[in-house]
């Protein structure tokens, strides 16, 4: 077996931020269309939303760097 | 106006042409650089040696991770540009003190990039190592990591106080200009959208000066970080451990009767209290734990991933590699920019949230009061 198990850990952790992340973009897209007035506040509350989305799905690749074994 | 748009017609197909020739350009000039065979050379058996991943030798496969931590991690020297024996770089003091000799102080060209020990020490994989194995040593030094962050204090210090300076001699009525126009939307957003909004009430003024040094310090850090020179600075987890100490401490400190009335006695049926008070114990600390880990892992992780496109070119050891890596590594390099100043104000904002909470002002909720004497009213 080629590679470490670390990084299968990290693909993981990635697809818990795509869903999280394409969620929130999809929602403030709905949010845009109903009300365009308002999109600049939405555009912020996706940003931060992503970011902490973001930050959850980065313990996963820490814990990944730290369980690395190279051998 | 229309002759201005016009104009700006006629010319912009030339766009398009600017950017590919500069692409092209570039992607030339980074290949046309004498390609070493990147290699892992292993230790001719003395273990003191750090594997040197610019080695030539024989046709092993080139260590990508081992050139992108080099890059993100700590150093006793501060490294600018070139391999091995050209490469320019800039030693920096080593403070040790052990508990056999005491405090010793040295600048780290002793160690000449690893291959010398000097006094009883050497340098293994940018630690420092006691020949004596019974010899205990802390490492005060003065790392690649501690010079940066003098170097963006001093550079935090002059800016800030020469705006102040300018308010003070040209007053508050005056249009600002230079430093003061670029810095001072910045200032009032900070005191106003997240100070104001998420502290509120009477005393947000006193905490802005804490979240002011916070979202500066950050900001300029992540951007010094992205400068090819630049160091890691907020990609190490022990800066980013003593800011969330500084805010789980600015935030317990300033909690009041209502903030630790929700931890230790929550407004919920006693029944579940056996279970609600441990988790909300633990929140004290896995807030800022969060915020900690935040911060490294969004800027460790862009500069690994900036580091290993390029690296791509090494890999596949073909000129062709960069014309894919180059524009790859520009957008990702792109997204670090806006990822250095989001992290930033995320930092800023959650502190500010937090302390939000802890000071809160509970008289204006009137259904949350009617909670609080509730449970008063049931203790005594």
């Amino acid at each position: 077996m080629i590679g470490s198990i670390a990084a299968v850990g990290a693909g993981l952790a990635v697809i818990g931020a795509g869903i999280g992340i394409g969620q929130i973009g999809g929602h403030a897209m709905d949010a845009i269309a109903r009300q365009p007035e308002a999109s600049s506040k939405i555009q912020t509350t996706m940003i931060i939303a992503a970011a902490l989305v973001e930050g959850a799905a980065l313990f996963g690749i820490v814990v990944a760097l730290l369980g690395n074994n190279p051998q | 106006m229309t002759n201005k748009i016009n104009i700006f017609r006629k010319f912009s197909g030339v766009y398009p042409v600017i950017i590919a020739l500069f692409l092209m350009i570039s992607t030339h000039l980074s290949a046309s650089e004498p390609q070493e065979d990147a290699v892992v050379i292993v230790q001719e058996g003395d273990g003191s040696h750090a594997i040197d991943p610019h080695a030539k030798g024989s046709e092993k496969k080139m260590d990508i991770s081992a050139v992108a931590f080099e890059h993100v991690l700590d150093a006793h020297s501060w490294h600018f540009w070139g391999e091995d024996h050209e490469a320019v770089s800039m030693p920096l003091p080593v403070i040790l003190y052990s508990n056999v000799k005491g405090l010793q102080m040295f600048m780290s060209s002793r160690f000449e990039h690893g291959h010398a020990s000097y006094n009883g020490y050497s340098l293994y994989e940018e630690r420092i190592v006691s020949e004596n194995a019974t010899e205990s040593v802390y490492d005060f030094s003065i790392t690649k990591n501690v010079a940066q962050m003098f170097l963006s204090m001093i550079l935090m210090l002059w800016l800030f106080i020469s705006i102040a300076n300018s308010y003070k001699t040209q007053g508050l009525t005056t249009a600002p200009k230079g430093k003061q126009s670029f810095f001072e939307p910045l200032i009032v957003f900070v005191r106003d959208d997240l100070a104001k909004n998420n502290i509120g009430g009477k005393n947000y003024e006193k905490f802005v000066p804490y979240l002011l040094t916070v979202f500066f310090l950050i900001l300029i850090n992540n951007v010094f970080g992205m400068l090819p020179i630049g160091a890691n600075l907020t990609g190490n987890i022990a800066f980013t451990l003593v800011m969330s100490v500084i805010t789980l401490i600015v935030t317990n400190l300033n909690g009041n009767k209502h903030y630790w009335h929700h931890i230790f006695a929550p407004p919920a049926p006693k029944a579940i209290w056996i279970i609600l008070i441990p988790i909300e114990i633990v929140g004290i600390f896995t807030k800022p734990f969060a915020l900690m880990i935040r911060l490294f892992a969004n800027m460790t992780a862009g500069h690994i991933i900036i580091i290993s496109l390029i690296g791509l070119i090494f890999i596949f050891k073909t000129t062709m590699a960069s014309f894919v890596a180059v524009p790859f590594a520009l957008f990702i390099s792109v997204l670090e920019c806006l990822v250095a100043v989001l992290q930033a104000y995320i930092f800023t904002m959650l502190t500010a949230l937090f302390i939000g909470t802890a000071c809160a002002d509970h008289n204006e909720d009137g259904a949350h009061n009617e909670d609080d004497e509730a449970v008063a009213v049931k203790h005594h």
